[in-house]
């Protein structure tokens, strides 16, 4: 939960910082003229909220409600202030070079001499070093059309393997697991579903922090007489009106979800004919988890075993249940069996595919969904085709005018790019749409990596923690200086409409592209005048696909409310329930996986005694880099703190709202106690959305799954200490892998060898 | 017709201040919130709580019963409004009166300043901002019909401060008098069967408030 005013008391709760010693924004004035009002989706997380954005003389001032079908007119805090960011005074207005090496400063300079200058960089690495040494790390917080031809970009612009996104930090566990149990990876019902179920288990998500506007869906639900049980290290503002809160230490999710279906099955709630007419591999399943007595989860989890029994019976007897799991159980070294803990559960109940019923993840950011299907993942072309596939990468290179010979293959994943920054394998790298020096888990790690790079180029509109350490900073466009389309947690493809121009001599996003791809040569495959040629572009590249965006247009977008994907013809009306009849298998079925409980890469030792797990507060979005600079949201949080329950703190000598240093493996930082007892004793919180002395990515573990290669940011081992306090014991974290096994980051080498159940998970993923 | 009123449930609140922000963006106090979202005790428990102009109706307002220049006027349709400009002498006694202290003096326009249930909406037949944004549904806009057949929970429009009561325009949701689930017959049956150590638990500790974990630092 967030910070309140006794916390920050120096703080001003209604008095907007964003205007103190600034010039006035424009509604002062615009409020005088006639005013439009463009119907488009915040910006900001997946539920792609609607609302209506107010325009008076070609400037954003306001915004209004719109009632759309998943939003019915809210919005959070973070969906009211969006406008705010198109005429905020810190857009960058200008490109930016770095002159006189990396000691120099960023400098105004014109587009034609940053543009030219990275073009030749770009061309004379490539020819002494190979295509793939210059990378684009990309984001999904752009719409679908950016996304694509960010994946484009790379593939036919620079010809380069190695182009991935910032949804390897987010939603590739899910993601792998989704398409390794049905084929399919979306979540299967809309949000509009969510009222027609009989119990709902939220498995690691602060569905109240995170994604406020589901919470009135989850209401409904309640209101309609549906139970609630969370599984989380804290009492959140979901878990405090829940049924049943069971409090689970971080990492040991899977030790709770295995006694749950073990105490489902003695109970004798699985739906047999369900299992045994659409699933294949239950029997496994069934031994798997039978070791996992509620005493034994009670050992591992910390999770009170009447508790477990209690949820097992609520779950296992509603006769319609929902499992929504989100980054909790995501971001970990076993993330991806986490996410099928959970369908395990779904499918033993006989509950995925019935509406209301089954497993939902509930991705992150704002095009989450849409920016992992059109083609910008390091083993994936558009329409969530595969990369290694022959038929597959015929068909893009056709839609693409290029030989397939000339396609490159399967590139390093995010969290390997840094590694081979590192190593100097990659010389150069175009990040867009992403903050890697707070979102990216061991920071002085990523900034060596970021300062070995020449040129490091970013396209931002404000000047993030990442832009700061740029050769080039290109400045970009918001999102409503841009049309297009993005598609939200329940895969309905929406439409952003375009509201203002970008300021300055900023330029849309997709006009550097394509000007970046004329410098290099390439100006041939990107032909587009406007964004709709994009999108036209991209329906024929995804037809067909897995994400069949083929008969989704723009008009049926406005006509219907959104689309779901998968919508193969032009008369189709999409497809908002999935699995009602089949699953995406060829055969139909869907997968049980048996899971273990492995423990986290690192744990508890004497000298860091604690779990240490970063979240979300509902203020921000991601990295801050947007949320931190809107006067409302930042004077609410405007610095992190780290949540200790009572009990630690009194041994600790903390008190409240004193400054304490946590320390990890990685690093330490100074930051304030918020003494509560709405988390474990074991446990410790600290929000991510800050940036320098303020990250806890300094601390964070960068281990990762060994096939998704997301990072274990939700459990770490850390110790705490006054500031005037004595010295800690020396030592070091338990970590529960030798070096030779440990899902390390990074531990990818551009042609290495994977081991099988590595190559299984990236056919999937 | 039925009345239109706001239903304030504060077991739904998370905390999250859409509407402070909503309530900013309002053209006539552009950047200043009249709604205000507090905790009730962070050192014991994540709730919270929106506290808005409840409206009151019965007896008149005590705002503006106490208003000397009678610059706290009250609509037909029973909404107290902030008050008039043109009249306000920023003597406070509004402030001091209000039993749930929702009016403040802006010393700076010397001007008194509350909530009027968004009289530009819902005269235009909208719901007010802050109910419009909240995305949970912890302040909700419409009538006591609608709320009953729609949601649990018991509104309620009569408080009493000691010798004071009023009736408000703006209800209050308290919890449903008997809980839909029997969570400690749940328990202890779970209980029974794993026999774990100590007390039973009460309903509270349920969601965790009242039993720790046994932990070893």
């Amino acid at each position: 939960m967030s910070v309140n005013k006794d916390f920050f008391q120096t703080r001003d709760f209604n008095y907007d910082f964003q205007s103190v010693g600034r010039p006035p924004t424009a509604w002062r004035e615009a409020s005088q003229l006639p005013e439009t009002l463009v119907p488009t989706h915040c910006a900001f997380c997946g539920v792609q909220c609607g609302m209506y954005l107010r325009v008076a003389d070609g400037q954003v001032v306001g915004v209004e409600p719109r009632d759309f079908p998943h939003n019915r007119g809210s919005l959070c805090p973070k969906g009211v202030v969006a406008y705010q960011q198109v005429n905020h005074p810190d857009r960058l207005t200008y490109p930016l070079i770095r002159r006189g090496g990396k000691q120099g400063r960023l400098e105004r300079t014109t587009w034609d001499e940053a543009l030219d200058y990275v073009v030749e960089r770009w061309k004379a690495i490539q020819a002494q070093f190979g295509k793939d040494a210059v990378a684009v790390y990309s984001g999904s917080s752009m719409t679908n059309e950016k996304c694509y031809l960010m994946g484009k970009f790379a593939r036919v612009g620079l010809g380069t393997r190695h182009v991935d996104y910032n949804g390897r930090l987010c939603m590739s566990s899910a993601a792998a697991a989704y398409a390794k149990a049905f084929g399919l990876d979306r979540a299967p019902l809309p949000m509009t579903d969510i009222p027609l179920t009989s119990c709902l288990l939220i498995v690691g998500s602060n569905v109240a922090e995170c994604f406020p506007v589901v919470m009135q869906w989850l209401w409904q639900a309640r209101d309609r007489g549906a139970s609630l049980i969370v599984l989380d290290p804290r009492e959140t503002a979901t878990a405090r009106t829940a049924d049943l809160w069971l409090p689970v230490r971080p990492g040991t999710d899977i030790a709770v979800l295995n006694a749950l279906l073990r105490q489902i099955i003695h109970d004798g709630l699985v739906d047999e004919a369900y299992v045994r007419e659409r699933t294949i591999g239950w029997e496994a399943v069934r031994e798997a988890v039978e070791p996992y007595t509620p005493q034994e989860a009670e050992r591992i989890a910390g999770v009170p075993a009447e508790r477990i029994v209690a949820a097992a019976r609520l779950y296992g007897r509603a006769p319609r249940s929902l499992i929504m799991h989100a980054r909790g159980i995501e971001h970990s070294t076993h993330g991806v069996d986490n996410c099928l803990a959970c369908i395990n559960l779904a499918l033993a109940r006989g509950q995925v595919g019935k509406p209301g019923g089954g497993t939902m993840m509930i991705t992150g950011q704002g095009n989450g969904q849409g920016g992992r299907e059109v083609g910008q993942k390091a083993n994936q072309l558009p329409g969530y085709r595969h990369i290694d596939v022959p038929e597959e990468r015929q068909y893009i290179a056709q839609v693409w005018g290029i030989p397939e010979s000339e396609l490159p293959p399967e590139g390093a994943a995010a969290t390997e790019m840094v590694g081979l920054m590192a190593m100097g394998e990659i010389k150069s790298c175009l990040v867009v749409c992403s903050n890697l020096m707070v979102s990216l888990p061991d920071i002085a790690t990523v900034q060596r990596a970021l300062e070995r790079l020449d040129p490091l180029v970013v396209i931002d509109f404000f000047m993030s923690e990442t832009a700061e350490l740029a050769d080039v900073v290109l400045p970009g466009s918001v999102w409503c200086e841009d049309e297009g389309t993005t598609t939200n947690l329940e895969g309905r493809v929406v439409k952003i409409n375009r509201a203002a121009e970008p300021p300055g001599e900023a330029r849309r996003d997709v006009d550097i592209i394509c000007d970046l791809a004329r410098r290099l040569g390439r100006g041939q495959f990107f032909p587009y005048r406007t964004t709709r040629e994009i999108w036209e572009e991209l329906r024929v590249a995804s037809k067909g696909g897995t994400a069949d965006y083929f008969g989704i247009t723009w008009e049926k977008i406005d006509a219907q409310g959104g689309v779901f994907w998968p919508c193969p013809s032009e008369d189709h009306p999409g497809t908002p329930r999935l699995f009602a009849e089949r699953f995406a298998y060829p055969d139909g079925k869907a997968r049980f996986h048996p899971v273990v409980y492995t423990p986290p890469a690192e744990e508890p030792s004497e000298a860091y005694p604690f779990r240490l797990t970063t979240g979300r507060v509902v203020y921000h979005y991601l990295s801050g880099n947007q949320t931190r600079r809107l006067g409302f949201l930042n004077s609410q949080a405007p610095e992190p703190w780290v949540e200790i329950h009572p009990r630690a703190a009194a041994r600790l000598g903390i008190v409240n709202d004193a400054l304490v240093r946590v320390r990890t493996a990685r690093g330490s930082m100074t930051l304030k106690a918020l003494v509560v007892p709405t988390i474990r004793p074991d446990t410790l919180f600290i929000p991510f959305h800050y940036g320098h002395e303020h990250a806890v990515n300094q601390l964070t573990n960068p281990a990762v799954d060994p096939s998704v290669k997301i990072p274990e940011y939700k459990v770490c081992a850390a110790a705490i200490e006054r500031l005037d306090g004595p010295p800690s014991p020396a030592g070091a974290p338990t970590a529960r892998f030798t070096p030779e096994t440990a899902p390390q980051m990074f531990p990818y080498v551009a042609g290495e060898r994977r081991s099988p159940s590595e190559v299984e998970a990236k056919q999937f993923s | 017709m039925a009345i239109k009123t706001i239903f304030v449930d504060p077991s739904r609140c998370i905390g999250c201040r859409a509407c402070e922000a909503a309530c900013r963006e309002c053209d006539s106090h552009k950047g200043e919130s009249m709604i205000m979202v507090d905790f009730i005790d962070r050192s014991s428990s994540v709730a919270t709580q929106p506290t808005l102009c409840m409206h009151c109706e019965d007896p008149v307002a005590p705002c503006a019963q106490v208003c000397p220049v009678m610059a706290i006027l009250i609509t037909p349709e029973g909404v107290v409004q902030q008050a008039e400009p043109s009249r306000c002498i920023a003597c406070r006694n509004c402030v001091y009166a209000c039993p749930f202290g929702v009016p403040k003096m802006d010393t700076a326009a010397r001007l008194m300043k509350k909530c009027n249930l968004c009289y530009d909406r819902t005269s235009q037949g909208l719901q007010p901002w802050c109910t419009q944004a909240c995305p949970t549904q912890a302040i909700w806009y419409g009538d006591y019909e609608e709320f009953v057949t729609q949601r649990r929970g018991h509104p309620v429009r009569h408080t009493v401060f000691g010798a004071q009561e009023v009736r408000t325009r703006v209800y209050h949701v308290l919890p449903e008098d008997e809980p839909r689930l029997d969570l400690m017959a749940l328990l202890h049956e779970a209980q029974a069967e794993v026999g774990t150590r100590g007390a039973p638990e009460s309903p509270m500790a349920a969601t965790g408030s009242a039993r720790e974990e046994p932990w070893v630092l």
